[in-house]
């Protein structure tokens, strides 16, 4: 019968909860560089400019269409051979942006489409403001349309995250890695680990309802 | 021989032929997850507090953490069930469980877009469960079913790759094999993302016919 031994699990608690902590940076940073890459491409793709929305369109192809764990393989060891040399957390840190802004860019064109032109033409008749209509009629609907695509990506984003320990990237899954070959007891470090991963996604799925909750609470009808 | 072999025509080919584990080992946890997918999803929509409340957790705790860390529990998990540590065995079970747990979930929602009204005149009509299931309500559900189906099955093609990771020799730890042997990345892992985009690609363009065709017909 097997004897399960958390106890060197529990005195390299420490490393595990630094992985954690480079989890969540990592997925946060690459949350919003994402989408700051995924506006953009999303502007790109309703631009009407042809040759610019077939690369975009090319861009999320690859990327949805392919593993991450080979994008991120392309990215550590095939950008040196081109003379760029990244360390693991930033190569990390880069494939998961390219990742995410590929999903990101349908998502927020979606919110964007969603926007129906008489709803900025009626704002007009009511005598709102430029920003004004930008901000209450377009950005905030928009928002609220996309908000839930956005984070439950997001939280795909983090698990997706734990890829990044097969370049050695300091993230919750390799400090998992490092401690079971410190320890041995690999179930134990795993079954740690995974659930400290289901913490940090039901966390931020809470998280994320609170803030839908007090952002958009304003009616859609009376 | 030289110690770095360049990377040519035969190297590819090796790489090539690896793709038929990834296709395996999809077909595979496709199958299986389609079997523990329609149970999940029964469950899920059952009548009993029990089964509803299991296949809920069963499903959270799936789809709340890594494809990585499920396949690391159940390679070392193996082990503490004093089963031989087996790669293509764990990979086999781990990317099973996950397939039933997100299959499980799409399908409920399929089940649960069929109108309720169809369910209660099956069951006015005098049919009982297993009927009024099979002749009623899956077939309706079905047709909504497929084309999330295909986007699934793209997301576990790609997640077989992870296999890779615990050492079971596809695709991915093929080209790894590779490269190590070359030393030329670029070429390598290049040829494996075309490898695997050939695989994915097409699915996920009949995915979005089926679902625009879908949705067409929906607003009719």
């Amino acid at each position: 019968m097997y004897q399960f031994n958390f106890a060197p699990v529990f005195a390299g608690f420490d490393q595990l909860a630094m992985g954690a902590w480079l989890t969540i940076q990592l997925s946060v940073a690459a949350m919003v560089i994402g989408l700051i890459v995924s506006i953009l491409c999303a502007a790109g793709k309703t631009s009407g400019i042809t040759p610019l929305r077939f690369v975009i369109d090319v861009y999320i192809e690859v990327i949805r269409n392919t593993p991450f764990l080979v994008q991120i393989f392309f990215i550590f060891f095939g950008l040196p051979s081109l003379g760029l040399r990244l360390t693991p957390n930033s190569a990390a840190l880069l494939a998961l942006v390219i990742n995410f802004g590929a999903y990101g860019t349908e998502i927020i064109r979606a919110g964007i489409e969603s926007i129906q032109k008489g709803q900025v033409e009626a704002g007009t008749a009511l005598g709102l403001s430029k920003l004004q209509i930008f901000r209450y009629i377009v950005v905030k609907p928009a928002l609220r349309t996309v908000y839930p695509a956005l984070t439950s990506q997001f939280i795909y984003l983090m698990l997706t995250s734990s890829v990044v320990s097969a370049i050695s990237a300091d993230d919750l899954a390799a400090a998992g890695n490092n401690l079971q070959s410190q320890t041995f007891a690999s179930f134990e470090v795993y079954i740690v680990i995974t659930l400290m991963y289901l913490v940090m996604s039901t966390g931020f799925s809470a998280i994320f309802a609170v803030i839908e909750k007090a952002a958009f609470k304003y009616p859609l009808s009376r | 021989m030289p110690l770095i072999r360049p990377f040519g025509l035969p190297e590819f080919w090796i790489i090539l032929m690896a793709a038929q584990w990834t296709i395996a080992l999809s077909a595979i946890a496709f199958a299986g997850g389609g079997l523990g997918g329609l149970l999940t999803a029964l469950a899920r929509v059952s009548d009993s507090r029990w089964l509803r409340g299991l296949s809920t957790g069963f499903i959270r705790l799936f789809q709340g953490t890594p494809l990585l860390m499920q396949l690391f529990l159940v390679f070392f998990g193996m082990n503490i069930l004093g089963l031989a540590i087996n790669p293509w065995v764990a990979a086999a079970v781990a990317l099973t469980l996950h397939a039933s747990a997100f299959l499980g979930e799409i399908w409920r929602g399929c089940i649960e877009a069929v109108p309720s009204g169809q369910r209660e005149a099956a069951t006015a009509l005098g049919l009982r469960y297993v009927n009024r299931m099979r002749y009623v309500v899956l077939p309706q559900a079905s047709r909504i079913a497929v084309a999330p189906t295909v986007g699934f099955l793209v997301q576990l093609i790609k997640g077989t790759s992870l296999a890779a990771i615990i050492g079971f020799t596809e695709l991915t730890r093929q080209g790894q094999i590779i490269n190590n042997a070359t030393f030329s990345p670029f070429a390598v892992f290049g040829s494996v993302a075309v490898i695997y985009f050939m695989l994915c690609w097409p699915l996920s363009v009949l995915a979005r016919r089926m679902e625009f065709r879908f949705s067409r017909s929906a607003v009719r």
